[in-house]
């Protein structure tokens, strides 16, 4: 049965709801707080910085990740920067500025009570980061420098040089080793969580992996925080690391937590071309080099001469005649669609006719090579490391990626999923962003959502939590869960087929990238469905999984990743053929207006999709949250 | 290009290891070093044998999670580049290249080209942060820091805990890798506050660790990816020193 959700949004006008929460939120106080112990999933921002700041109040934490330590989470690889309404700059930003840019970015598909807290918690993540010695950029007289992004008219971003993700991760990785030292935080690194363990409809545990030896681990908490990213690397080729992976929240979802939006991915436009089949991912190339880089591809389809010497006139600067007013700093979604038309009419260049011209020779003859190298170095450095090509000479070539999930878990104001004690933050929930991000506002998000955030809600949820005693791991749920995990992790091994987790992971990427990519289409989704449920069935029969469940193990690791990326795939194809709209970065070929722009029904698709399991993959029930939109009306989102 | 790889194989820390030879006859120079261990793994998955395991993540040069020895040299042939960022273009066809772990007797291998570094966590746990609560920080701009004291944070701040440095000195010694954040901390007004009490609990963690001492070879910083300066480790002896003097 089909529900209508209600996230319950606090009273008053937009800019006090959050202030009226928190005035009102329930606290546990300081000698009752080291009664209770809670579990947190993944160490990025989001993980760290909740675990760090829920250990500083008093409560026993225990922090888990997949990789050899918590610093390498993937918000390490975040280059541009992190928004912050601070209007240092005098240009005009404030927080209500902020919160319709993101709101507008995102195509007006978000909560508006949601989307007003990030701009408006924003300032104090930048002043926490500060103190904590992240080395932002700073003007000559030491005040922070900020630079623009795009999708916005205003100066906001922060950054320390392209490797502002790092720079705050660190911050936050120091936040969260501060607090082993004190002993609120158990770290365990190397650990996989593989499900959630529900007693009494509370979420009170998981079952995790000791990547080193094997070994099964249940581990109780009064309730469990999933902080483990998004699932951009269902496409395989992506901007993601290796091990980004949907398991933790695929497998809540298979416990109960409903999944808002899974299509929604957004598809960076400045990423390096695939080269070949060996390709494991794709690198991005930092949006900030839109600032200057100019994108373009020859007129003329069959154009052979180097890119040097193609004549202006023989060039389309394709983003600055369609979108004159944003030009090259149009949004994500616009500028990788107008990429991908270019690339399908056959103008695209390199070898693989996959990839468009970011040129800077303007910009190299306007400032100067220096001015340039000064800016971008590093990104040049990396592309010459990659590709064996100086871009201070030729143009780069860069074509779109997978990067971003908008959706995910589905959870109400106070960041808890559909599963009571089961709360989800950063890139592994859905809320803040709608159907197309904001440059510069996943850090932010990941940040605000787990310093300033989840410290209120989570004490909110755990006030009445005090009377239960530690959560024994010998209840027979713990043993359920235990028992499934371990048929899987068997039936993978026992298969002993002809292809391995990685050339199936590979076959289904490009199936969903051809079909619930960039451009969507009913048939094509409807192909992709049949096509996931066949891939699926052979990768029961014809897997091939080395070695044991007792040791070391990454094929086995791979293996249940990618077998939970079958089953999302195929919902991911459901919930794009669904929604018979386009908006942000879901863009259905049937619904655009005449001018090739995504045409949004208001009428009939305001909603955000939470999609409920029902045990069968091919059988998920739809469940609607109607967005309400009390302070902004939406408007046609226009960047021209 | 025809490629002969000879790899470090262990089972564990407590077995004995040996390398092994393979052969690979279809490497394309675009690949990246870790794509061509990729398509060596699926071949020895599909003879049944066990893949060669080895730590990677971000695969960008940025997460510091891959690494490894290859013709004795961390990261390989090329300065300041990582193991991920490192392509077949940099060898030649009928080369043979040896692929070992990096290895320190703090790093037990935990199979493979795969060791544990969680030695380099402990040293951060005992001292390499600001003392902040979240909630606690003052207005950013409260505390100016001039470009020159940002940047040169920032030099220190980019050591990505890859461990290159361990596995490139004699002695073992994690002094790069330690003195990278201490100096990161120690030149910005938010950090210098705890500089004596961090340098000593970070110096001592480390030798507990099992680390080596630090003999001034600066092969660490020959090796180090991200080119982080010997210049730490003296800013970490005059600290340590500074601060032993202090307390007498």
């Amino acid at each position: 049965m089909s529900k209508t959700l209600k996230a319950p949004i606090p009273e008053g006008p937009l800019a006090e709801k959050w202030n009226n929460y928190k005035a009102k939120a329930r606290l546990v106080s300081p000698n009752n707080r080291k009664q209770l112990e809670v579990i947190v999933v993944g160490t990025g921002l989001a993980g760290a910085s909740a675990a760090a700041s829920l250990a500083e109040m008093g409560y026993n934490v225990k922090s888990f990740c997949f990789q050899d330590s918590p610093r390498r989470a993937h918000s390490v690889a975040a280059q541009g920067g992190v928004n912050a309404a601070k209007n240092y700059k005098n240009d005009g930003d404030s927080v209500y500025r902020m919160f319709y840019d993101t709101l507008k970015g995102g195509d007006f598909r978000s909560r508006e009570a949601n989307t007003y807290r990030l701009a408006e918690c924003s300032a104090s993540l930048i002043d926490q980061a500060v103190a904590q010695g992240v080395p932002f950029g700073r003007e000559y007289g030491g005040y922070l420098r900020n630079r623009s992004f795009g999708g916005v008219q205003v100066s906001r971003t922060f950054y320390a040089r392209g490797q502002t993700g790092q720079q705050l991760l660190l911050g936050s990785y120091q936040a969260l080793l501060r607090q082993q030292h004190t002993g609120k935080v158990k770290l365990y690194a190397r650990h996989e969580m593989l499900d959630v363990v529900i007693i009494d409809g509370r979420a009170r545990g998981i079952i995790a992996r000791n990547l080193d030896t094997g070994e099964i681990e249940r581990h109780g908490a009064h309730t469990v925080v999933l902080a483990t990213g998004g699932f951009g690397k269902i496409y395989y080729l992506s901007t993601l690391a290796m091990g980004c992976n949907a398991s933790a929240i695929w497998r809540a979802h298979k416990k109960g937590a409903y999944m808002a939006n899974p299509s929604w991915t957004q598809i960076h436009p400045t990423s390096l071309p695939q080269s070949g089949e060996h390709q494991s991912k794709l690198t991005l190339m930092s949006e900030s080099l839109r600032n200057d880089g100019r994108i373009w591809v020859p007129k003329d389809k069959n154009e052979t001469r180097a890119p040097g010497e193609i004549p202006e006139d023989d060039r389309d600067y394709y983003l600055e005649r369609k979108y004159p007013s944003f030009g090259n700093l149009a949004p994500r979604d616009i500028s990788s669609r107008a990429a991908k038309e270019q690339i399908d009419l056959g103008k695209g260049v390199g070898p693989l006719k996959n990839a468009v011209y970011l040129d800077f020779s303007r910009a190299i003859n306007e400032y100067g090579k220096d001015v340039i190298a000064e800016r971008y170095g590093n990104l040049f450095t990396m592309y010459k490391k990659i590709t064996g090509i100086d871009a201070y000479k030729e143009p780069m070539k860069i074509s779109p990626a997978a990067h971003f999930s908008m959706g995910g878990l589905w959870v109400d104001y106070e960041l808890m999923t559909t599963v009571p004690g089961l709360f989800a933050i950063g890139e592994a929930n859905f809320s803040d962003h709608g159907a197309n991000r904001l440059g510069a506002n996943s850090l932010l998000q990941a940040c605000v959502d787990g310093y300033f955030i989840l410290p209120y809600t989570l004490q909110n949820y755990l006030a009445d939590q005090i009377k239960i005693p530690k959560i024994e791991v010998d209840h027979p749920a713990f043993e359920e869960s235990e028992k499934l995990v371990k048929d899987q992790m068997q039936s993978f091994l026992s298969c002993k087929g002809k292809k391995t987790a990685e050339e199936f992971h590979k076959e289904l990427g490009k199936e969903l990238y051809d079909k619930c990519g960039l451009l969507r289409t009913k048939n094509g989704l409807e192909k992709a469905i049949e096509n996931i449920r066949n891939l699926r069935e052979e990768y029961k029969t014809n897997l091939l999984v080395p070695g044991s469940a007792e040791e070391v193990n990454s094929e086995l690791e791979k293996a249940g990743r990618v077998a939970d990326y079958m089953e999302l795939a195929e919902l991911m194809c459901v919930d794009a053929l669904h929604r018979e709209e386009s908006c942000g970065a879901h863009f259905r070929a049937e619904f655009q207006t005449e001018d090739g722009e995504a045409r949004r029904d208001d009428e009939n698709f305001c909603y955000s999709a939470a999609w409920e399991w029902t045990g069968n993959a091919s059988q998920p029930i739809l469940n609607r949250e109607p967005l309400v939109f009390d302070t902004v009306k939406p408007t046609v989102r226009s960047y021209k | 290009m025809k490629i002969t790889l000879k790899i470090w194989r262990q089972r564990d820390c407590q077995s004995k290891g040996e390398f092994k030879e393979y052969h690979l006859d279809k490497v394309s120079k675009d690949m990246s070093f870790l794509e061509m261990l990729d398509t060596l793994n699926i071949k020895l998955i599909k003879q049944g044998d066990l893949p060669v395991e080895f730590d990677h993540d971000c695969r960008e040069g940025i997460c510091g999670q891959c690494g490894v020895m290859i013709n004795g040299i961390a990261h390989g042939p090329l300065k300041n580049t990582t193991t991920c960022q490192l392509h077949m273009r940099s060898f030649n066809d009928g080369d043979t290249i040896y692929v070992e772990p990096f290895k320190a007797s703090a790093f037990p291998i935990v199979r493979d080209l795969k060791v544990n570094r969680s030695a380099l966590d402990h040293i951060i746990t005992s001292g390499g942060y600001v003392s902040v609560d979240t909630g606690q920080a003052p207005e950013a701009n409260s505390i100016p820091v001039t470009f020159e004291q940002a940047e040169a944070a920032f030099d220190a701040a980019a050591c990505i805990g890859c461990g290159a440095c361990v596995a490139s000195c004699k002695n073992s010694s994690a002094a790069l890798f330690t003195s990278a954040k201490i100096s990161h901390l120690a030149q910005l007004p938010q950090g210098d506050k705890e500089t004596s009490t961090r340098v000593v609990s970070m110096v001592n963690q480390m030798e507990e660790e099992g680390f080596g001492h630090c003999t001034n070879t600066e092969a660490c910083e020959v090796e180090c990816p991200e080119g982080i300066s010997v210049l730490n480790i003296a800013r970490m002896n005059y600290e340590y020193n500074r601060s032993r003097l202090m307390k007498k």
